[in-house]
């Protein structure tokens, strides 16, 4: 099987505090066509991983390296690993006033092609998609994020996803604050995007969100660093029991 | 809508605003008793437009320098080429303009604009009209625009009756210098009643190095009459200093409108001491839109006088001030009458130290009850060398008021950088559509040509391959 992502032993400090490693020793590899959970504690470091793949200024890599569609992305730029195929639905998305949810699809479809892009079945293929999230029609000439609410933010991000059409899709905190019938919507998404030529990395806190999905894999993030993996059970435990056992013997 | 100058700024932006013509000319340099006797002459003006000049020019050797505002104390008036003739006159068909002035305008969409959108065109080249037109229709139901020297010869009574009654020779030391100097621009009359249904445009071009351009404007939007009218200016880039010191008097009769659009992109170079004046009587209304790009200092407040009641100003402005850019611009109204109101919405942007002052200065007088103000000012830096104030000033001589101001200044976010390049964008198409997106709301209320060439300023200016 063909990896999409490895990460090989990175270690992570914030750009602003070199006192902490936040990530370290963390490995984590991800295959074409897999679905991966990552749970852990609040502080754990998961949404830490999720912007250390991304390059996020905030984070410097110490030690190690990502690699990405076969390709070694620890040295290179946001726009350029997300060019290359990677994406993000942050936990919390900015607010861009003034730019229309329909305009920003539109530079980011422009900005990926060379190709004049065809505003008829660009629009066509909005609303087809927004259709499937539950979406109205008018939620595209909204102002990006802007007095949207917790799920509609949440939307936006999956309907940005199934519009960039990525190779990996992590999802930090994606169900966060969302009701039952969001996260519904959410993990339809996810079966929506989802095929064999892809993969999605799965940030959460609880099982709700993957009672609809087939899951590969689900990693236990204590302390930066990956303290157990297993099947889909290891979430159910978790749900159960807590995170207790890991912490302790983390210390 | 994809104008001439949309598809010609995909090919090679750069080139339109540096374009120059190589035009046969003969130039003045400063400012004596003699140059303005010689510029009456040449223009063969009625002797109490001489006696206007030579008053002004007395009144300019005795003002100061403003003592606020951006230095301009370098300013040599022996260095401007107060007056250039180019052999050439003015025309009522492009096909008449000399090629390599055409050329130009060409380049700056004017001609296919004219053909698409506007009811009439009038275009300057350095001190000079070189074309002038208006539809005949407009024409037959009595509507004048033409070239403001022209318009002194053709009806000087009404000329007489507005000309210097808004903005007095004596208010500053530029408008001095102006009405010394003026020449060109374009005189407007909308009759009673008359509503155009498409705008009025000048264009102001300046081609010469070191060369003053001193238009004056003068619009009378009669009762129950209105308009739009839009101004567009800009200038290739050259070392020495240019000036442009025009001035604009509008007047907005009894239940008239008057939209006046200008949108600036002088060259780097360029000293812009413009001033600008509206009266507007009972229940009429002067919407300002004003975009400003170019220029090395600006100096610009266009002051509203709300004469009759329920009379009102709206004001929109977008400034963008770059390297080495001072752009300290803002404006005044007076309420003068009950029931009048102004809404002010101003945004600014700064980048690699350029400068962006908001000056808002607001009077209401005694009698002005009832009356409405509110000020809006946002700005936005884009790093931490630039700069942005905001300096309001309001009398308030009575209690029966609703006054406003709200004024923001913030930096452009690294979170909102770093979200949008997650989506794949360059940090310069993140930073551009985050500009975009801040100047909208103004950008909204642009003419659509300039509204599409304004977002391309932005990335030009962002991408740093102007200026």
């Amino acid at each position: 099987m063909k990896e999409i992502l490895e990460i090989k032993n990175i270690y992570t400090i914030a750009e602003d505090d070199n006192s902490k490693e936040i990530l370290k020793e963390l490995n984590l590899s991800i295959n074409y066509g897999e679905v991966h959970v990552i749970m852990g504690p609040n502080g754990s470091g998961k949404s830490t991983l999720a912007n250390t793949c991304f390059k996020s200024p905030k984070y410097i890599i110490t030690n190690g390296n990502i690699i990405f569609d076969g390709e070694d992305i620890t040295d290179k730029s946001t726009d350029y690993i997300a060019k290359k195929g990677m994406f993000m639905s942050f936990q919390s998305p900015e607010e861009i006033p003034g730019v229309t949810i329909a305009s920003f699809l539109k530079t980011i479809r422009s900005s990926q092609t060379d190709l004049r892009v065809n505003m008829m079945e660009f629009y066509k293929e909005i609303n087809e998609k927004m259709q499937s999230l539950d979406m109205k029609k008018e939620y595209a000439q909204r102002e990006l994020n802007v007095g949207l609410s917790g799920g509609e933010k949440k939307k936006n991000e999956i309907l940005q996803m199934l519009m960039i059409n990525p190779k990996l899709a992590i999802l930090d905190e994606t169900d966060s604050g969302l009701d039952v019938d969001a996260i519904k919507i959410v993990s339809k998404g996810i079966n929506l995007f989802k095929n064999e030529n892809n993969a999605v990395l799965i940030i959460t806190h609880n099982t709700k969100l993957l009672e609809n999905i087939n899951v590969d894999k689900v990693h236990i993030l204590v302390n930066g660093k990956i303290v157990k993996s297993g099947d889909r059970s290891l979430a159910d435990e978790i749900q159960k029991k807590g995170y207790a056992e890991y912490l302790n013997n983390e210390n | 809508m994809k104008t001439n100058v949309d598809e010609y700024l995909d090919d090679n932006i750069n080139n339109i605003y540096n374009l120059k013509a190589d035009v046969d000319s003969e130039k003045y340099f400063g400012l004596t008793k003699e140059i303005i006797e010689n510029i009456s002459k040449e223009k063969n003006e009625p002797s109490w437009v001489l006696d206007i000049r030579l008053k002004a020019l007395e009144l300019y050797d005795k003002l100061e320098d403003p003592t606020w505002g951006p230095d301009i104390s370098y300013f040599d008036i022996n260095k401007i080429a107060t007056y250039i003739k180019h052999n050439v006159n003015e025309e009522r068909s492009w096909d008449d303009v000399p090629e390599d002035i055409k050329l130009i305008f060409d380049k700056l969409g004017i001609p296919e604009a004219e053909k698409k959108s506007l009811a009439g065109v009038g275009a300057q080249f350095d001190s000079e009209v070189v074309y002038h037109n208006l539809t005949e229709k407009l024409k037959e139901q009595g509507v004048i625009y033409l070239n403001f020297d022209q318009a002194i010869k053709e009806y000087p009574e009404l000329v007489k009756k507005y000309f210097t009654k808004a903005v007095p020779l004596t208010d500053h030391k530029y408008i001095a210098l102006h009405y010394a100097l003026f020449s060109g621009g374009s005189f407007v009359y909308i009759p009673k009643g008359i509503k155009l249904d498409l705008p009025l445009q000048s264009y102001f071009r300046l081609n010469e190095k070191g060369a003053g351009q001193f238009e004056h404007t003068l619009i009378v939007v009669d009762d129950d009459a209105s308009m739009e009218f839009i101004e567009g200016c800009s200038a290739p880039g050259y070392n020495d200093l240019n000036l442009h010191a025009g001035c604009v008097e509008l007047f907005v009769g009894k239940n008239a409108y008057l939209k006046f659009s200008t949108i600036e992109n002088w060259s780097r170079n360029m000293l812009n001491l413009n001033t600008k004046k509206c009266y507007v009587e009972e229940n009429g209304k002067i919407e300002w839109i004003m975009g400003s790009f170019g220029s090395k200092v600006s100096m610009l407040y266009p002051l509203s006088v709300l004469n009759g009641k329920n009379s009102k100003c709206e004001f929109t402005a977008l400034s963008f001030a770059g390297k080495g850019q001072n752009l300290d611009t803002g404006l005044k109204v007076v309420h003068n009458a009950p029931n009048t109101s102004t809404i002010v919405n101003s945004k600014s942007i700064s980048k690699d130290g350029g400068i962006c002052t908001f000056r808002s200065n607001v009077l209401v007088k005694k009698q002005a009850t009832n009356s409405n103000m509110t000020l809006s000012c946002e700005s936005l830096m884009l790093d931490s060398i630039s700069r942005s104030d905001t300096i309001p000033v309001n009398t308030l001589e009575n209690n029966d008021l609703t006054f406003s101001h709200e004024a923001s200044i913030g930096k452009i976010s690294d979170k909102a950088i770093y979200y949008l390049m997650t989506r794949g964008l360059s940090e310069i198409e993140a930073k551009a559509l985050i500009v975009q997106g801040f100047a909208e709301p103004i950008s909204k209320s642009f003419p659509v040509e300039y509204a599409v060439e304004m977002n391309r300023l932005i990335n030009l200016e962002l991408e740093g391959t102007i200026g």
